[in-house]
């Protein structure tokens, strides 16, 4: 049987199903691990009662003939997915111990598609941060390490850090993530795994923890560009909850993909050359030009000219959006109360004092400044304008390419505690936060090492509802980089 | 544009966060830090553009005029810090 857990999802489902090995003892292997990997910090609440449960109902439905596409597969479930009757906390104090008593539509999509939960993942506070140190229950160690001898405890990125960490210490095949400026992408670049934001829409947004709203999609990371496929069919499709929500056909992604990219044009935005980016990085992007002209794809110099303005009008919008839908938490219907205060006021503000953690109320504040009377429109709608001109850039490039090839982050992981500076720190965002500002899908995929050992990443934006490029060209990068590099086992 | 000490007491008072002087001390620069950076957007002419405010290309739906939930109130109240009486207990707020 050997260890499951460093096999894919692809693979744990084909051998199920040809019964080499049971639901069971995928989900025992995978419990234990999770159970071995707490160093990691990655989960904040493990349930393997559940993963046992659906293991053992996949079990019986395959006894019968009858199973569904992630039968036998356990996920991991980041903190922001609400899950009925287990602490969903967003990584905040403020939710400690909230269990809700309803499920989140894209856990529930996955749990009917056959899949058990491992357990919570842990992650920066309400999603708020790119390198999981925000979090109220401490940060996610990732599992890799720099190769110079140095035991420094890395970063795996973030938002979604404890999902890209479960997902490289194979403490879980397959996990869930969102991503409202980068939050899948990077942390997948800094673990060297794959993860996809789809088109905005296609994945309900009902049940998942509000960050902002014009922005947040939830999407799959995973070992390889297949298993993403596989999830995120199984995530995706329409949900009447959610008026954002697409009312569009899911496609068979995994049955259609090929890395035959014969015919498509690539476009490489000279704008994503940054002063200041290591050449290491600048290097491995030309290499991904080359593995996609290999591919049967041309590449073509196109210009996003507004990109030195996405991440100023990211951090406008995001904050503002945060600022309302943060103001429900106010000690009254759920979470944390503060006592001891002499009016509802009082409760309110000492409630979110205690409850918010530092970047949180830095980003509330923000927003709540560039709403306010007299900015408004100076700050706001000034962002929103140009936020339109940054969806024209790419309505324009994708009239001359396919695809847009470009690189993840502009740094592998960095040490946890390395980074102070809050500006710093938003600027690791600059090559992901566009394409989230124009709702497109996009993809980071593992391209190789970095000189200290590093995974770095590639990322690829397709056209609106254009998953399928994305996915396919990120193949044609997998088969190519041919990436096996995996984190020493330490913990 | 720079933010004072007083402005960052008024929108922590807007965004119902209770902040101690040493708090808004330390906020105040990193506000302008952050607020100072935005501003280059003012270089971008943006004269007849519309704002977008949503990236999808669709209506608002309505959903039909029924009613397709109640009656669950002890779901609504399980998770409330204080529930008294099948409401949300809050301080008094009247005198």
């Amino acid at each position: 049987m050997g260890e499951l857990t460093s096999k894919t999802i692809a693979e744990l489902r084909d051998g199920f199903r040809s019964g080499d090995f049971t639901a069971r003892e995928i989900a025992e292997q995978f419990n234990a691990a999770v159970a071995a990997a707490r160093a990691l910090n990655a989960y904040t609440v493990e349930t393997p009662e559940d993963a046992l449960a659906a293991a053992d109902a996949a079990d019986q439905a395959r006894a019968g003939g009858e199973t569904g596409p992630l039968a036998g597969i356990p996920l991991g479930i980041k903190d922001l997915f609400a899950t009925q009757g287990v602490d969903t906390t967003s990584g905040s104090k403020i939710l400690k111990g909230f269990k809700p008593p309803y499920e989140s539509t894209v856990s529930g999509n996955l749990r009917r598609a056959g899949a058990g939960m491992l357990g919570k993942l842990n992650m920066d506070e309400f999603a708020m941060g790119s390198s999981n140190e925000t979090s109220a229950y401490g940060p996610v160690i990732s599992p890799w390490r720099r190769n110079n001898g140095s035991n420094a405890s890395l970063t795996p990125g973030g938002s979604s850090g404890g999902s890209a960490a479960a997902v490289a210490a194979d403490i879980a095949p397959g996990v869930t993530g969102t991503d409202t400026g980068g939050s899948i992408r990077q942390p997948a670049a800094f673990v060297g795994i794959c993860g996809i934001k789809p088109t905005y829409g296609r994945c309900s947004r009902w049940g998942i923890v509000s960050f902002a709203s014009s922005l947040d999609q939830a999407g799959p990371m995973a070992k390889t560009v297949r298993d993403c496929a596989i999830l995120l069919e199984a995530m995706a499709g329409f949900d009447p909850k959610d008026s954002t929500s697409l009312d569009v056909p899911v496609p068979q992604w995994e049955a259609n993909l090929s890395s035959d990219l014969k015919g498509k044009r690539v476009g490489v935005p000279r704008e994503y050359r940054i002063d200041g980016v290591p050449e290491e990085i600048n290097a491995l992007w030309d290499r991904g030009i080359e593995w996609l002209k290999d591919a049967g794809a041309t590449p073509v110099e196109i210009s996003l000219p507004h990109t030195k303005y996405a991440l100023p009008t990211y951090y406008i919008i995001a904050p503002a959006e945060a600022s309302s839908n943060l103001a429900r938490y106010d000690g009254v219907r759920y979470g944390l109360r503060v006592e001891g205060v002499k009016s509802l006021d009082d409760m309110y503000a000492a409630t979110r004092a205690e409850g918010f953690g530092a970047e949180v109320k830095r980003r509330i504040m923000i927003g709540t400044y560039v709403l306010s009377a007299g900015f408004y429109d100076a700050y706001f709608t000034k962002a929103q304008k140009v936020r339109a001109l940054i969806k024209q850039d790419f309505r324009n490039a994708f009239e001359q390419c396919d695809l847009i090839l470009t690189p993840t982050a502009p740094s592998a992981a960095f040490g946890i505690g390395e980074t102070t500076d809050p500006l710093a720190m938003y600027l690791n965002d600059v090559f992901a936060v566009p394409a989230s500002l124009a709702g497109l899908p996009a993809m980071s995929v593992p391209g190789g090492l970095d000189a200290q050992g590093l995974p770095l990443g590639l990322h690829i934006i397709g056209n609106e509802l254009d998953e399928q490029t994305v996915l396919n060209a990120g193949l044609a990068i997998e088969k190519r980089a041919g990436f096996t590099a995996r984190p020493g086992k330490w913990w | 544009m720079s933010v004072s000490t007083e402005q960052v007491r008024h929108i922590a008072k807007l965004a119902r966060i209770a902040m101690t002087d040493e708090e808004v001390e330390r906020l105040a620069p990193e506000l302008n830090n952050i607020l100072g950076w935005v501003e280059q957007l003012g270089e971008v002419n943006t004269d007849g553009v519309e704002p977008l405010a949503t990236v999808i290309d669709q209506k608002l739906r309505l959903r039909d005029d029924v009613i397709n939930d109640g009656d669950i109130r002890d779901n609504v109240l399980a998770n409330a810090p204080e529930a008294q009486h099948g409401f949300f207990a809050v301080p008094k707020v009247i005198e």
